[in-house]
Formats: structure tokens, sequence, C-alpha cells
């Protein structure tokens, strides 16, 4: 026993010693071989001093400025420097309660471990009025510290939703774009200051310095040498006319729709309102008001300029008789009866009472229903395709060709594409050979399963003004050091010729500048000297009365505004949308509308009350 | 009691032991010092920081060492085991109930602002009554009885422990394995449990069919060895590991993996010729009586099933926190932030301190936070960063000395009593070294659990004053009459 005790006691040894010999070699490794913690380590005590870059100015068209910056103030706490101090003074300097300060110094005391030596921003942006006050007194009480902020600031109050706004980015928003934010970082989260975040952003600078042991900083790491500076962001030059903008958004104050105006030779965005919207008020400080905005039953964020699908109603005839006369199925001598609509079996498709039967030009002009489903009859049912299957499609592929049922590729992040029918669509619905023209007759008129943007329709606005061709909409102009894709200045064709174009347009001209009385739809919008031409749109809307629609472009000859307008629960296209995209055009090529009172009817009338919420 | 001259004294005490023994607890409260340095600079007494409440821990520790030595009987010790024990397997089971959590774990008593761990008296407690037990002359490990009643004095403090969710503690208890090995339990139990884990962390961290490889070449080398003779079936049974270790890259190479063959596995293969080969192996084991050859097959059986079960046992047996600290322990997953960060940040500091370490308070990792629990569970890394390896290197060899001292004086004793006791706390000690070091240094998953004598904290200070100074205490009686 004693023997093979001492053998055993030897082996134990043996054992201790080897175990202490493991954690030796591994201790020499890390601490002698391998260089990776050193580095860690100085990772650790290095303190990053983070600059912030001003944020790019975003201007309009005409340079002026739309979103600019300002400073305020965040106040910093570092709970470790924080001597007893006198609470109620700092409150009355801070402009705060006590108990604010109170709370806040027993939540940082809670979780001290947590925190150890880093500062927690107490107070956010308060005003340099309020700061200097501070400033005097800061040295009542040390710990506390003051450090810059620049918050977006906005001169005019034009373009909320079209601007979107800027906020500290959260937890996913790190995660979504890796390597790029830190928390506290402020990033674009909507409108332009999203879609241009990568130009106004800029880049973050850092001083960097070294901390000793206790953890005080002593110097500038190797004398500022890998210090790095921060670079401002680029100014951003958008095409909106601020001072149209701002008009646009008084004339559909009280009401929900949206209005567009478009420059047809470039493409350009004019003036773009979502209502209701954002007010810029509440934009540079989004957080305080985030609650009240997302409980807003209007959706105020919602842009539905670009982001809502509608039926067009009567503007879309314009598309399905320019498709008419491009495959030879209507021309100009053509004329249909209609006897308060269209009759087919037992049904109807109504119209409203007007003299007939009429031709292409003043079917445009008196929007007349029953014309529009022979035109769209006649290209269902051309000899030339096999069946209506065939001819539908080549339908959809005209209608395509207008920027329809697809998405623009504007530079709105969250555009939408809207919809369109198919013959795959009707044969999943009613089974092959299962449906006729009289089944679809709703898409004469722009509505059934038919849905578009107001840009959309204000791109049609656009082409048809051109007379055939349209630039991509765009609100972001190629400025110095900002740079658009090409796309946007390439001309997007029209499967429709030149000539058919011009055909159309007469008729547009003649329902506004016919004359009172004479069975023109839009004779509200007309402006002596202007030549505007447009098409009103009365849409079915499920949620209550119908949507007022109406699309024009003026002058005539030369035009250089395409607007459409779009009011929900609104009524006829006459009564709001006509004389709203009417008084634009004349703010925009006159400076000053000449009709006061038709102006002062506009802006007064309040829809709101017609409008049923979404839930 | 207590009658000795000064003389006496000074010649029966082992000093060497008595020295080391401070000299740990100087270094501990110097650390200590350190590292609770940025608070703000404070003399080292302050009673408002760690560094002043272990002075008075020290202080204590002294007054208990002083009594065990010179006041208690040592013969107190062996006829008092067994009721202690019970009493303390009694504070372990009532503190699960009264405790409040912390950090998950339920141990500690608090009596206002003294709080204390009886999982920490109970290693003491444990070790006394087990060093009772195996010293009664007719005492024999190997016979299934007396082994049995050993383990369950180990193993119930075990549990209870575990069930406090102390892990740390409760793995302490596996220690005890090398006080039975010492007094004659078969080394190849050890050796078992060793290859058990070798097994689960290979079949985790390389594949089942790798871990399937190990197994058979150790057991072909382990059966060699107790045959006796290295012979030609050895070689070629070698050989044909060797061929099974290149069939995955032949397989790869030579056949289409969509084909059938293919799509078979070369561990299906090795499984399916080991379960051919086990009714062989144990025929012809019984035939020529070879226990070795028995053993062996036994050994294969177990050792596949374990391999398959491991999946099972890390996907349904073990809780998720233990789950991950594996996994990141085992490299599986990078978590520098997350379960990794305690490793990862005490790795940093100490290989920050490099070979002489940055100086007696200049350390800036332990100083700053980065490190949790710095002054408990990883005091060593402020050694490690302050020190360098020169300091690791200094405090590990005087802990190899303290165990080495402690295990040479335990097999000097002609009490069985005061040998088994030695070795009991030597595995104490060694224990806690090796994980707790381990842990700081990457080698252990964390486990909460202090360094013997250097961390701060009263509880398990005087636990290993106590634990030691009994020691010393027995072994003086023993030169003192003998």
């Amino acid at each position: 026993m004693t023997t093979e005790g001492n053998n055993r006691s030897r082996i134990l040894l043996i054992g201790l010693v080897a175990v202490a010999v493991i954690i030796l070699c591994k201790l020499f490794y890390i601490q002698i071989v391998d260089d990776k913690y050193k580095i860690n380590a100085s990772n650790n005590s290095m303190v990053y001093d983070i600059i912030y870059p001003t944020r790019g100015i975003i201007y309009d068209r005409n340079g002026k400025i739309n979103v600019s910056n300002k400073v305020t103030y965040d106040i910093l706490v570092t709970p470790r420097e924080v001597t007893p101090f006198d609470t109620l003074l700092l409150a009355s300097t801070l402009d705060v309660a006590p108990d604010f300060i109170r709370d806040k110094m027993a939540e940082y005391e809670k979780n001290k471990k947590k925190i150890g030596y880093q500062s927690m921003v107490m107070l956010k942006q308060i005003k340099p009025e309020t700061y200097m006050k501070f400033a005097e007194l800061q040295y009542n009480f040390p710990g506390f510290r003051g450090q810059v902020r620049s918050i977006r600031d906005y001169p005019v109050n034009a373009g909320g939703n079209l601007l979107g706004y800027v906020s500290e980015v959260d937890q996913k928003y790190i995660e979504a774009h890796p390597g790029e934010y830190r928390p506290g970082d402020y990033a674009g989260k909507t409108g332009i200051e999203a879609a241009r975040e990568k130009d106004l952003r800029g880049e973050k600078g850092y001083h960097i310095y070294l901390r000793n042991s206790r953890n005080q900083i002593e110097q500038r790491y190797k004398d500022g040498e890998m210090d790095k500076e921060a670079v401002p962001g680029h100014d951003i030059v958008t095409t909106i006319d601020a001072d149209l903008q701002q008009y646009g958004q008084q004339l559909m104050q009280n009401k929900v729709g949206s209005l567009v105006a478009i420059e047809p030779k470039t493409g350009e965005i004019l003036s773009l309102v979502s209502s209701p919207g954002v007010d810029v008020s509440m934009l540079a400080d989004i957080s305080q008001h985030y609650n009240e905005i997302i409980k807003d039953p209007h959706k105020p964020m919602f842009n539905r300029a670009v982001q809502a699908p509608y039926p067009p109603g009567s503007v879309f005839k314009l598309v399905n008789g320019l498709i008419g006369l491009q495959e030879g199925t209507l021309n100009m001598d053509m004329a249909y009866p209609c006897y308060q609509g269209y009759h087919f079996g037992s049904h109807k498709l109504g119209c409203h009472s007007h003299r007939s039967p009429l031709k292409l030009e003043e079917a445009i002009m008196m929007s007349c229903n029953g014309y529009f489903c022979y035109v769209l009859k006649n290209i269902l049912e051309n000899k030339k395709y096999k069946n209506i299957d065939e001819a539908l499609d080549k339908w959809h592929d005209y209608v395509q060709s207008f920027g329809f049922g697809r998405k623009l590729g504007s530079d709105f992040p969250a555009e939408l594409g809207g919809t369109l029918p198919t013959s795959n669509l009707y044969n999943k619905r009613y089974g092959k050979g299962g449906w006729k023209f009289t089944t679809i007759i709703s898409i004469s008129i722009g509505q059934g399963e038919v849905g578009v943007t107001p840009l959309q329709i204000a791109n049609l606005a656009a082409t048809v003004a051109n007379r055939g061709w349209y630039r991509i909409p765009h609100i972001v102009k190629a400025s110095e050091g900002v740079e658009i894709e090409q796309k946007y200045y390439d001309k997007q064709y029209t499967m429709v010729d030149t000539t058919n174009f011009k055909k159309v347009i007469r008729g547009m001209w003649r329902a506004v500048n016919n004359g009172p009385g004479t069975g023109c739809t839009a004779a509200i919008a007309e402006v002596k000297g202007l030549d505007i031409c447009g098409k009103t749109g009365t849409a079915q809307n499920p949620r209550g009365a119908d949507n007022s629609v109406f699309i024009c472009f003026a002058p005539m000859d030369d035009p250089k505004i395409a607007v459409a307008a779009y009011v929900e629960n609104a009524g006829f296209g006459a009564t709001w949308a006509a004389p709203i995209a009417s008084l634009l055009i004349e703010k925009y090529l006159n400076g000053e509308s000449a009709r006061p009172d038709l102006e002062k009817r506009v802006m007064e009338g309040n829809l709101m009350s017609r409008v049923k919420a979404y839930n | 009691m207590g009658n000795f001259s000064d003389r006496g004294v000074k010649q029966s005490i082992d000093w060497k032991l008595v020295i080391s023994y401070l000299l740990l607890i100087l270094i501990g409260w110097v650390n200590i010092y350190a590292s609770i340095h940025s608070e703000g600079p404070a003399s080292i007494f302050d009673f408002n920081f760690r560094c002043g409440k272990q002075f008075v821990w020290i202080l204590t520790a002294f007054v208990i060492a002083a009594v065990i030595l010179f006041v208690i009987n040592p013969q107190f010790w062996e006829s008092a085991s067994l009721p202690m024990y019970l009493f303390v397997l009694v504070l372990l089971v009532v503190v699960i109930f009264v405790s409040k959590d912390v950090k998950g774990s339920h141990s500690w008593f608090e009596f206002g602002p003294v709080k204390f761990q009886p999982a920490e008296i109970s290693k003491i407690t444990t070790s006394l009554l087990l060093a009772t037990l195996m010293s009664q002359t007719n005492f024999r490990i190997t016979r299934l009885k007396d082994f049995l009643m050993a383990a369950i004095i180990i193993g119930v403090p075990m549990l209870v422990i575990l069930a406090e969710s102390e892990t740390g503690s409760a793995l302490v208890y596996v220690g005890f394995i090398f006080v039975m090995y010492r007094e004659g339990f078969s080394g190849w139990w050890i050796f078992s449990i060793g290859m058990a884990i070798l097994l689960f962390i290979l079949t985790l961290t390389a594949s089942p069919y790798v871990s399937l490889l190990v197994l058979i070449g150790i057991l072909i080398v382990a059966s060699a060895i107790s045959s006796g003779k290295i012979g030609a079936l050895f070689w070629i049974n070698l050989g044909i590991l060797l061929l099974f270790c290149l069939l995955p890259w032949i397989l790869g190479k030579a056949v289409d993996p969509e084909s059938f063959i293919g799509k078979i596995k070369p561990v299906y293969i090795l499984i399916g010729i080991c379960i051919c080969a086990v009714p062989y192996l144990l025929f012809r084991g019984y035939r020529e009586r070879k226990r070795y050859i028995s053993l062996s097959t036994l050994g294969l059986v177990a050792g596949i099933a374990l391999i398959f079960s491991t999946d099972f046992i890390f996907n349904n047996i073990l809780q998720d926190h233990q789950r991950k600290r594996i996994e990141v322990l085992l490299g599986m997953k990078e978590d520098p932030s997350g379960v990794g960060y305690n490793v990862n940040q005490s790795m940093i500091a100490i290989g920050s301190g490099g070979f002489s370490g940055k100086g007696f308070l200049n350390g800036t990792q332990t100083t700053f936070g980065f490190v949790p629990e710095q002054s408990t569970d990883f005091i060593f890394c402020t050694v490690g960063e302050e020190w360098g390896f020169v300091g690791c290197l200094v405090v590990i060899l005087l802990y190899v000395f303290l165990i080495w001292r402690i295990i040479v004086d335990a097999e000097k004793s002609r009490e069985a009593f005061t040998r088994i006791y030695g070795y009991c706390v030597a595995s104490c000690i060694f224990m806690h070294l090796f994980i707790n070091i381990g842990m700081t240094i990457g080698l252990m998953p964390v486990i909460g659990i202090p360094l013997p004598l250097l961390s701060y904290g009263g509880s398990s200070l005087w636990a290993f004053t106590v634990l030691i100074f009994i020691f010393i205490a027995l072994y003086r009686q023993e030169k003192k009459y003998y």
C-alpha cells in the first residue's frame, strides 16, 4: 500500500505540475506571443470623441432654402463625475421640473454599473438661450456639460411629407445598415431626407484621446495624427418650386387627396402635395409629435401622391382613345350614340345627358361614357387578334407604356406601381372564355381593375403635353457633387404616335375653353390667355362620395406645367379638382390668381367631414 | 489543550506552508486594492472600499487560524466530523428556500451586513467526514459498499449545491476523485471519465466520425498496453485505422456525391464494422479469458453510445446558458459581446500585461470596469495586467508549492486521517485554482468560483483558512507526539 501509495502520489504530483505547465503555456501565449490582446486593450483605453458633420441643406429649384440647420444643445451627464449639487438651481437654469432631475439621477444611480464612465444624454435639444444660462453656472455642476447638436430648420412651410424627417437611429435601423451608424446618430427616415441620406449626411469625424488608469483623458493620441475631420454633407437642390408648393398646400388644406405638378419637358416635379400632410414645425422634433402623428386617423405621414392606388376615372378615357386611334379601330369621323349611357342586355353603363351622337373631340370635351364604351369594345374585338385575351394584353402593353401598372422609377423610395388587368387575371377570375367585353366594361371609363397613383396621372398629363413621351418624374436635380441617374434624362416613348396625341389635345382644349353652356365639362378651369387643356374625372369611391379628378397642362402649344389633382370624396371632377389644378397653373404661369373669389372658395372649402377616417 | 512551549510550536508547525499562505493573502489584498483603485484614490485600509474590508477579513482569518492552531484539540475534527457534516448539509438545503436570488443562484445567507455561503464550509465538513470514513482500518475503496459510502458523502452536498445553481462550487467536488485514486481507486475510472469528456468535446467541435476514430485509436493502444505485448496485430489495427482516417477524403475524390454510394456517409461504414466486430470480440474475450478484450469492447460500446447521445445531451439536457458557455468556450460561436464578453475582456486584460506588466495601479483594463467581478472571480486579471507574465508565474508557482507541500506532508503523515484530509485540502485548492484561472484565460467555461486566498470575500477566505489550518494543526500534532 505504501509503495503503491507513493507511486500514486507521484502520478498526482506530475499531474499537478502538468496542469500548471498548461496554464503557464497559455499565459505565455496570450501575454507574450499574441499581440491581439494588446491591440484590443489600447482600443479599450482610447476615447473617440465623435464630431458630427453638418447635414446638407435642401434648396428649391429657385435657390430658396427649404431645409437648413440650426444649433441646439443636449445636456450630458457623466454620473461618476457628479458631486452633490443644488437640484433646484439646476432645474431652474434648465427650465425643467426638479423632479425630472431627481428621477434621472435616481435612474443613473440604479444603473451605475452599466453606465460606468459613459456620459448619458439627460436633456435633448434645449434652446441656445437656455444653454447660455446653463453655461454661466456650469462650474456649480461638475459632471454636467452641454454638447452642440445641429437639428433641422425649416424657413418655409412647404412640403412636409416631401422633405421627410430626420431622427435618431434605432437598433433596427443600425442593423439594417451594418457599419454605417451608431446609437446616437441621426438619419433621414422619409421623403428626400431618406432618399438622399447618403448625400446629405456627410462623414463623421473623430478626435482620439488616451485614458490613463484613472480614466482621466491624458493626451491626444499620436498628437492627433490619426484624427479625422468631419466632412459636411452635400447640399441638395430639389425640382420643387417652394412658393408653388406652399400655394398648393393652401389649396389642398382641409381636403384629403393629392396635387402633383410636373414640368413636362424635364419630368421635374414642381410641387407634390399630399393632404393632410405633416407640418414642418413638427418635423424638426418629430419624436415629440410622433404619437400625435401616428394617432391621426387621416395618416398624415402617408404620402398619397405616390403611395395611394386610386381608380383614375374619366381621365383614363384619354388613354383608351389614344390606343383606339393608334390601333386604327377609332378615327376622328366615327360617331357613336349615347342614350343616357351604353346599353347591353338588361344592363346600362350610365352617362349624363348631352346631345348624341358625338365624335371623338366632343366626346372628350363632354366626357361621354357611352362613346368610350364603344372605343374599348372596338379595341378588344379587333379582328387583328385571335381573341379578346390577346387584344386585352396588347391593350395592357399600350397602357403600360404610359407608365401605368408599374413603378415609374421616380426617386421616391416608397413609390407604388398601381394595378392593370391582364387576360390572366380575368381568366383566373371568370375562367378561360368566361368573360367578354361587357364583363370588363368599367375599364372603358377608368374604373374596375385599374389602379393608379396621382403621380402616374400627373405623368399622363405631362405625356399628353409632350405629345407622346415623358421623362421619369423626379424631385432631385443634379447639382455640384450630386448626380442623378441617367434614366431621368432619357425620353420614355409611349406606343402611340405624336399625330394621334394632337387629335386628343384638341378635345382637351375644348373641354376647358369651349365656353360655358356648350357642354364642356371644365369651363371652370379656363384662364384667358393660358390655353389650359384638361380632362375631368369622377371616380367611384367605395368609401363614400365620388373622388374628384382633374388633369391638365398649359399652355397648349408650349406646355410648361402639367398638373393632376385628386380630391377624395369631393364629387364631380369640375367642382373641386378642376379649380384647384387651374389655380395652381395660373399661379405658376402668371405669378398670382386673377380669380380671388374662386381662390377664396377653394382655400376655405372644408371637405373633411365627408371623408371617412382610415382605421 | 494549548499547553505547548514556544519552542515546540516553532519547530512543529510547517512554516513553509504558513508563509506561502501569507504571501498569497498579501498578493490578493494588494490586487484587490488595485482593482478598485479607479473609484478614487483611497487608503488601502479604507473600510468603505473592498480593500479595507478585505483587511478586516484577513485579520479575522488570522484569529481563526490561531484558534485552530492553539485552542482546539486536533482530535476534535475527527470525532465531530459527522455532526458537523449533517449540520452543514441542513444549512445547504435551508439556504435554497430562504435566500435571495443572486444572478440565478440561491446560495447566500444574509444576516444584515454579513453574508455567507454554506457551500464554502461544506468543502471542509465533507473533507473531514470523507477522511474519517476512509481512514477506518477496514475501509477498502475497491469494495463496492465502501466505495458507495464515500460516493454518497461526496455526492449529496454536491447535488444540493447544484440545486442552488452554484455549478462552480459543485464542480470542486469532482476533485475528491483524486483522493479516492490515491487511496486505491482504479485509475481506469478516472481515465474513462476523462475519455468521456474528450469524446463529448470532440463530437461537438469536430464530428462524430473523428471522435469515433479517436476512441478506437485509444482503445487499440490501451489494449496493447494492458495485454503487455505490442505485436503485429497492433500495427495492423493502426494501419486499418489510418485507412479510415483517409476514407472521407477518398470517398470525396472517387465517388460522385450524388450517386448511391456517395450518399453513404463514412461514419455509417465505421459503425457498421464496429457493430459486426462487437459479438466477435466478446466471444473471443470469453473464450480466451482475457479481461482486457471484454473491457475494451465494453468501452467501445459505451463510447459509441456516448458519441451519439452527445447531440441529445447537448441540445436537450443542458440549459440554455450552459450550452452557450460551452459553445463559446469551444470556439463554436464567436460572441465577444454576449457570453464571451467576460472571457474576452479578461483575456484582453491579462494579455495586455505582456512580460512584466504595466506596473502596480497602472492597469487600464481592470480599473475601467471592462472586466466584470474584477475583485472577486476575476482577480487574476489584475495580476496578469499589472504584473505581467512574471507576476502570473510567481502566483502559480506559489499555489503549486502550497499544494505540493500539502501532498508531501500528507504522505509523510503516519495517520491515515491526516493523509486523506491533506489530499482533500490539496484537491479543493487545485480545483479552485484550475477552474478559476482556466476561466480567466479561456481554458474553461465561465464558472463563478473564487481564486483561493486571492479573491475578495470573507466567506471564501475564512473557509480556505480553516481548511488549510486544520491540516497544519493535524500535521503538527503528529510531529508533536510521535
